[in-house]
């Protein structure tokens, strides 16, 4: 099936000089974190590599393992990464592919024509991070309400502090708000068995 | 107009229609968990389907970002229910790998043992359920009681049976007892009548067959392009498994095979899952016998030697002063973790299931990401049961193994 020239199973090395080769100085920021080759491109050029990738008969990375995008906000001008993960299941090698993009203006292209398994996790990452995929066929939140307006996996949404005490929590049986326990509020005499009132 | 006209005819002001929609869940006992279709149907048959996830959203990836690592396990075990020790099992592995820490070999299989078990208890419903989707209730009952004993042997490991936490960071948080043993050694003994008995009541059996047969298939390619992994992929034809081909956990030291279907329907998901558990007591027989050749100190070993995230003995606390300050601090979350990118894959319940965390030197993950097999294949279903019937459309959900913990995450 493949010419014999590719039967030689791909590294790391050989991976970065194809790239190399075909896209020049547009790949960067070669790394190889435990193992994993790691790389990134302009965002305007996301399908032509995924494309070169998925195509190419020596290469050939047909599995989109993870697509997934990280917010980071010290970045200026780049704080959106979108990150797929991508596998040659033949050769067994997998590798790791980012593309940064604004905030301001969030768009990448999206992967859904090349794999269908992009569709979702394309979704899921414009819920969280509000990245535009240009040309997604159903660009609409998947995992929380339509009516959201904000993107809360990005960092300027932090979690909750978990030392407020303004929380009204009697229904979970902790009794009100501001009560320490130290008086005897109404509401608690409820929860005191009326033989002892 | 004639006597048909008149009785067919639409009440005034109603539109014609062709064809019908309705919703399949998200509260419906078929769906076997809080997720929702809305299938237009022409007849019984179905034109197309759009489904709905995010009902018990929990938002996991966030909550993960302010805590430290060892209060993330009992997140992960939220995720595939079904199988909760394999996401604890593969969550720790990733931390190992994110730390550098090396387990020694007993702790690797006693994970084997863990892992296995979870895999077939997770079939078994898997399994067991197809059944009760086709009319077949027997075999659902008679499985339960051994799927009651492997949640049984997670007690004795962990204290819980469900949602498990179980295990460590850098391996268990006590060795095994023998009542674990005991109980796994009646299980190994057991089970494989019960699941011979169980295969024989559906393999063989013409209701079953002609109600799984050709019902949803999906090609290798289209699967592959869907990102299908584990059972639902070898389904049709693809020997993908990550324990063979990114071994972890010792998985290249024992003796097994990957099942595979060719179709990719119904009556070949629940074969592979069949197979695979055989696979799974193969791998659990050889694991147990590896641990009990085990002689000298290595036959007691149960956790590495990571004091900084590994919690000490609480009779060290009260008496050493070490202990008691990596006690405060990792119960505090102050211990700082290397900085680093790591994707790790295990092989869970429904397929490869992936962690993927970046950590920029604080105290919890700058970001973690988990990859949800079920989420991603669950995208698929449209296609699967498109022109199929509405009873159809049931078994492949079914057959699919879709637990919405680990779709919504």
């Amino acid at each position: 099936m493949r010419p014999e020239a590719y039967t030689m199973s791909l590294t790391n090395e050989s991976i970065k000089q194809r790239l190399i080769e075909k896209f020049g100085e547009q790949v960067t920021g070669f790394e190889e974190p435990y193992g994993m080759l790691t790389f990134e491109a302009p965002k305007e050029l996301n399908l032509k590599v995924l494309n070169f990738l998925y195509e190419d008969g020596e290469l050939a990375f047909r599995f989109l393992t993870d697509l997934t995008a990280v917010h980071y906000p010290a970045y200026h001008g780049r704080e959106l990464a979108v990150v797929y993960h991508l596998h040659n299941m033949t050769d067994n090698i997998r590798i790791r592919f980012k593309v940064f993009t604004s905030i301001a203006q969030p768009d990448v292209f999206t992967a859904t024509g090349l794999f269908s398994s992009a569709n979702w996790q394309e979704r899921e990452a414009y819920d969280f991070y509000g990245v535009n995929f240009v040309g997604h066929p159903n660009l609409k939140r998947i995992q929380n309400v339509d009516e959201m307006d904000y993107f809360p996996q990005r960092k300027e949404y932090p979690l909750e502090d978990q030392t407020r005490i303004d929380k009204d929590d009697e229904m979970f049986g902790r009794g009100g708000s501001l009560d320490f326990g130290n008086k005897p509020t109404a509401d608690k005499s409820r929860m005191i068995p009326e033989s002892e009132q | 107009m004639s006597v048909t006209e008149k009785y067919t005819a639409l009440p005034e002001g109603s539109i014609e229609q062709r064809t019908t929609k309705i919703n399949l869940g998200p509260t419906h006992p078929a769906t076997h968990g809080v997720f929702q279709n809305i299938l237009e149907l022409d007849g019984e048959t179905i034109v197309s389907a759009e489904q709905t996830v995010g009902y018990i959203h929990r938002a996991f990836e966030k909550i993960a970002e302010r805590r430290p690592l060892y209060q993330i396990t009992p997140l992960t075990d939220r995720l595939n229910y079904c199988s909760a020790p394999i996401n604890n099992m593969g969550w720790h592995m990733t931390c190992e790998k994110l730390l550098g820490i090396q387990t020694p070999k007993r702790v690797d299989y006693l994970r084997v043992i863990v892992m296995e078990l979870a895999r077939i208890a997770d079939h078994l419903i898997c399994n067991s359920v197809i059944g009760v989707d086709t009319g077949a209730f027997t075999g659902f009952l008679y499985v339960m009681q051994y799927r009651e004993l492997i949640y049984e042997i997670w007690e004795e490991v962990c204290g819980s049976r469900l949602t498990t936490n179980i295990g460590r960071i850098g391996g268990f948080e006590r060795d095994f007892n023998d009542i674990a043993f005991t109980k796994l050694e009646r299980f190994l003994k057991e089970y494989p009548e019960v699941l011979k008995e169980f295969e024989s009541l559906f393999v063989r059996n013409r209701i079953f067959m002609e109600r799984t047969i050709g019902t949803g298939p999906i090609s290798a390619e289209r699967a592959l392009n869907y990102g299908f992994t584990g059972p639902n992929l070898r389904a049709a034809g693809v020997d993908y498994d990550v324990r063979v081909h990114t071994p972890y956990c010792s998985y290249q030291d024992f003796e097994f095979d990957i099942p595979v279907g060719s179709t990719g329907d119904t009556y070949d998901r629940f074969l592979v899952r069949n197979g695979e558990m055989w696979q799974s007591l193969r791998i659990i027989e050889q694991a147990y016998r590896k641990i009990q050749d085990m002689k000298g100190e290595e036959a007691s070993i149960f956790h590495a030697d990571v004091p900084e995230y590994y919690l000490p003995e609480k009779k060290d606390v009260y008496t050493k002063m070490e202990a008691l300050i990596y006690h405060f601090k990792i119960i505090m979350g102050e211990i700082d973790i290397p900085p680093g990118e790591v994707y790790h894959c295990v092989e869970g319940g429904n397929g490869e299931l992936g962690f993927y965390l970046i950590s920029d030197g604080g105290r919890s993950p700058y970001r973690l990401h988990f990859r949800r097999p079920c989420f991603i294949y669950y995208q698929a279903y449209e296609e699967m049961i498109k022109g199929g019937m509405l009873s159809d459309a049931i078994i492949v959900m079914s057959s699919l193994n879709l637990i919405a913990g680990e779709m919504d995450g």
